[in-house]
């Protein structure tokens, strides 16, 4: 009986010590959100704008649904971007108007834990105490190290050939090679007349940087070419590499007075960073960035007047690089 | 509900004080702390419009030809790259709005990083504790512009075949090491091995986005550990103490209203404004280039920086040792970058100022700092400036050459200029504010001499 009475003093103890909890549990004391004021109109104008993105991408996948339809990008970007500014204005709205956006204080963080980092050197000097012989140790770590790390990035050295350049100085000119343009027919001299002209090799890929060539005709009497060059340009046709030695861009303009004197003198010009070469003065630079003058081809007109090459281009093609003065091009 | 739902995952993570102080994380509020949200909000379109794209797009300079919608170009040979391109702007339903989305977005992105760059520079909240946070930011800057540069290259077309030839020209005129540098990564003289399209898409899709999101979460991970600046208001508050907007409920809708503006004005912009139109260029032919053609508009400082640099290239018997390209398209940025990068420390040592900073400057209240930066961002605009000479040359027939010749003597000139003059005007609005409190002071001290008088004669 008297155990009994005992248990269900306990048992009832129990439950209203869960209850109390429980109680305690629901008052908690004050708030943590401010209290706002939330606005009726604001409610429904959030609403609003929001069934408004909902139509409007509703209409997108509409819009979507058309197999032949004018202007389906515009109408669809239309239907996607209202879709989010109607959600942007929504999301204002909310923010503005129907929650507290009452201003918090804060504190900024310790700016700094000297005890942890007083901790954190000692585990590291503690750890490392045992070890007697420490230099011998990191230099062992960092001959691991460093050659797994050598081996990791060896097979990036497949990516390309790093180390022979002689690619560089090549280009498909050689003595007797035919000038071509561009559908493979053969250009023959009197093809060249006041224009520019862009020449290829013949028989040979025209998709490298050594192929493509300018060709135009000037006056024989105004040339001033090196004297070892007198003969590079039979009747004035001078041949030079497309490809500007500043950036690697095709050199497509050619500047052609009309007006002598008044106006410059011929002129190549790439339309990149507007580097300009005297093609009268084998391509020397006469503004712009480019450091080197365009090689020259010599030109050979052959038995049927066709163009052909009278040896390979008077130096490497392309944008410069530290040993571009090295070698000559070759085939 | 929503108890049982952090009862569930409390109980399994522990995450309940963490997420309990994250809601109420204060941010303080002003518009010029949205640009860094700007551009996270233009990098996740980014993504979600880049990872479309990819689901079409073919990486690959296999010869093919066009017989699709688009007449002007059918019967052309152009690569598969190219051509899927194209047939994502004519026959994928939506297509041109992800792509045009995409382009857009990546030219916001930049813009809104570069003047989040310009606004923690000039009110110095890149000072301590907050240098990691800006060099992490300056990484990720770094990384955007190949990153945007990679993704226009990799279409195949005329206008990036050309932005692809200047790369390769700037990569070999690296000094001594150009020429295997860009052997190795075009794998052969330019255009290159057939593989260095897959080095591009890969590099653009995968390994720049990934190391630009893992610092994106770095650069928000320091934030948040050190908190935000924010701006001195009266009461003067010190740099113990932040007020602002809690995450919850107060800065999340607004936070995520502005995510569906930046969403919104980039869907229009895609839909509405027409962007690099490829099918206009024609496939890339590196006997062909087009006169006035320019990059996206984040690279056209390095443009004008490589149309500036005159046309010489020192020679040591055979022996080329700087390259022209190098000055403009690699010197030129490193400078700007590292002097960027390095900053945080040139300033500490120029003013012995080695304390905590958690409240801004106002550009005038450090007038050194506000000269320095006014000098060095009036540079880089100049030679931004004088990449666009060949369009007043066109629009308004000034003379090409005559116009450079001008820019080459005012990026001398003009940065020392903005130096002394913006040091000036800093130090005369502090001056005429010093003023302006002095005579609140006086006048205050005067009205209460006039009370206390007039207490004491009884009237």
């Amino acid at each position: 009986m008297r155990r009994l009475r005992d248990l269900l003093v306990a048992v009832l103890a129990l439950l209203l010590a869960r209850l109390a909890r429980r109680r305690g549990r629901r008052t908690r004391s004050e708030r943590i959100v401010a209290p706002a004021n939330g606005s009726t109109r604001g409610e429904t104008a959030a609403a609003a704008l929001l069934f408004a993105a909902a139509l409007c991408a509703a209409a997108f996948v509409v819009v979507y649904g058309f197999d032949r339809l004018g202007d389906q990008t515009q109408l669809l970007g239309l239907a996607l971007g209202l879709a989010f500014a109607f959600l942007a204005a929504a999301l204002i709205t909310i923010g503005k108007l129907l929650v507290a956006v009452e201003e918090q204080e804060d504190e900024y963080p310790e700016p700094a834990h000297p005890d942890d980092q007083e901790a954190i050197d000692q585990i590291a000097r503690e750890s490392a105490a045992p070890i007697t012989r420490k230099k011998l140790l990191t230099t062992a770590g960092a001959a691991a190290g460093g050659a797994l790390v050598a081996a990791a990035i060896t097979p990036a050295l497949s990516l390309g050939p790093w180390t022979d350049t002689s690619s560089l100085y090549r280009t498909p000119w050689r003595r007797g090679r035919g000038l071509v343009d561009g559908d493979g027919r053969p250009l023959a001299a009197d093809d060249i007349g006041e224009s520019f002209y862009t020449a290829y090799p013949e028989g040979a890929s025209h998709d490298e940087l050594g192929a493509p060539l300018v060709v135009v005709r000037l006056d024989p009497a105004a040339l001033e070419l090196p004297a070892e060059r007198v003969d590079w340009a039979p009747e004035g046709i001078v041949a030079y590499s497309k490809i500007c030695t500043h950036a690697a861009c095709a050199v497509s303009l050619y500047r052609k007075p009309k007006f002598r004197p008044t106006q410059p003198r011929p002129a190549l010009v790439c339309p990149c960073h507007y580097s300009t070469f005297d093609p009268a003065r084998a391509a020397a630079v006469i503004f712009g960035p480019a450091g080197r003058p365009l090689p020259q081809l010599p030109v050979v007109i052959g038995p049927a007047r066709e163009l052909q090459a009278g040896g390979n281009l008077s130096g490497p093609v392309g944008p410069s690089f530290s040993g571009v003065r090295d070698r000559p091009a070759n085939s | 509900m929503i108890r049982r739902a952090v009862q569930f995952i409390d109980e399994r993570s522990g995450a309940a004080p963490f997420l309990r102080k994250a809601l109420r994380y204060v941010f303080p509020d002003h518009w010029s702390f949205l640009l860094g949200e700007v551009a996270l909000y233009a990098f996740v379109v980014l993504v979600a419009t880049g990872v479309y794209l990819t689901l079409f797009f073919e990486p690959s300079l296999a010869d093919t030809t066009y017989n699709g919608v688009y007449e002007p170009l059918r019967g052309t040979t152009m690569s598969e790259a190219y051509k899927s391109v194209i047939d994502i702007s004519f026959e994928v339903k939506a297509g041109l709005l992800i792509r045009q989305t995409h382009h857009w977005a990546a030219n916001v992105f930049v813009a809104a990083i570069v003047l989040h760059l310009l606004r923690v520079f000039f009110t110095g909240a890149f000072r301590k504790p907050r240098e990691l946070t800006w060099l992490v930011g300056l990484a990720m800057l770094m990384l955007t512009l190949p990153e945007g540069y990679l993704g226009y290259s990799m279409v195949d077309d005329l206008l990036s075949g050309m932005g692809l030839a200047i790369g390769y020209a700037v990569a070999l005129s690296l000094p001594v090491i150009g020429d295997n540098f860009a052997l190795g990564i075009w794998g052969a003289p330019y255009p290159g091995d057939p593989a260095f399209e897959s080095r591009m898409y890969i590099t653009h899709v995968l390994i720049l986005p990934v190391a630009i999101g893992t610092l994106l979460a770095l650069h928000l991970t320091l934030i948040a550990s050190r908190h935000h600046t924010q701006f001195r208001r009266r009461p003067p508050q010190n740099e113990r103490k932040i007020l602002g907007l809690p995450t919850f409920p107060a800065q999340a809708p607004r936070s995520l209203g502005l995510f569906c503006a930046v969403a919104a004005v980039l869907f229009l912009l895609g839909g509405l404004v027409q962007i690099n139109p490829v099918w206009q260029w024609g496939p890339y032919d590196l006997a062909q280039s087009t006169n006035g053609a320019q990059p996206d508009w984040y690279l056209g400082w390095l443009i004008g920086a490589l149309r500036l640099v005159p046309g010489f290239e020192p020679v040591i018997g055979d022996y080329t040792p700087v390259p022209n390209p190098f000055w403009g398209g690699a010197l030129f940025p490193l400078v700007v970058f590292a002097v960027l990068a390095l900053f945080p420390w040139l300033e500490r040592r120029m003013t012995g100022e080695h304390g905590f900073h958690n409240l801004l400057d106002r550009p005038r209240d450090a007038p050194g700092r506000t000269a320095v930066g006014a000098a060095l961002f009036a540079w880089v605009f100049l030679v931004f400036f004088a990449g666009s000479a060949d369009r007043a040359y066109v629009f308004l027939g000034l003379s090409y050459e005559a116009q450079l010749w001008v820019y080459r003597g005012l990026i001398w000139v003009v940065p020392p200029i903005v130096f002394f003059v913006t040091r000036r005007v800093c130090r005369e609005l502090q001056r005429s504010e010093a003023i302006e409190r002095e005579r609140i002071r006086a006048e205050g001290e005067a009205t209460q001499v006039w009370t206390e008088s007039a207490i004491r004669s009884g009237r």
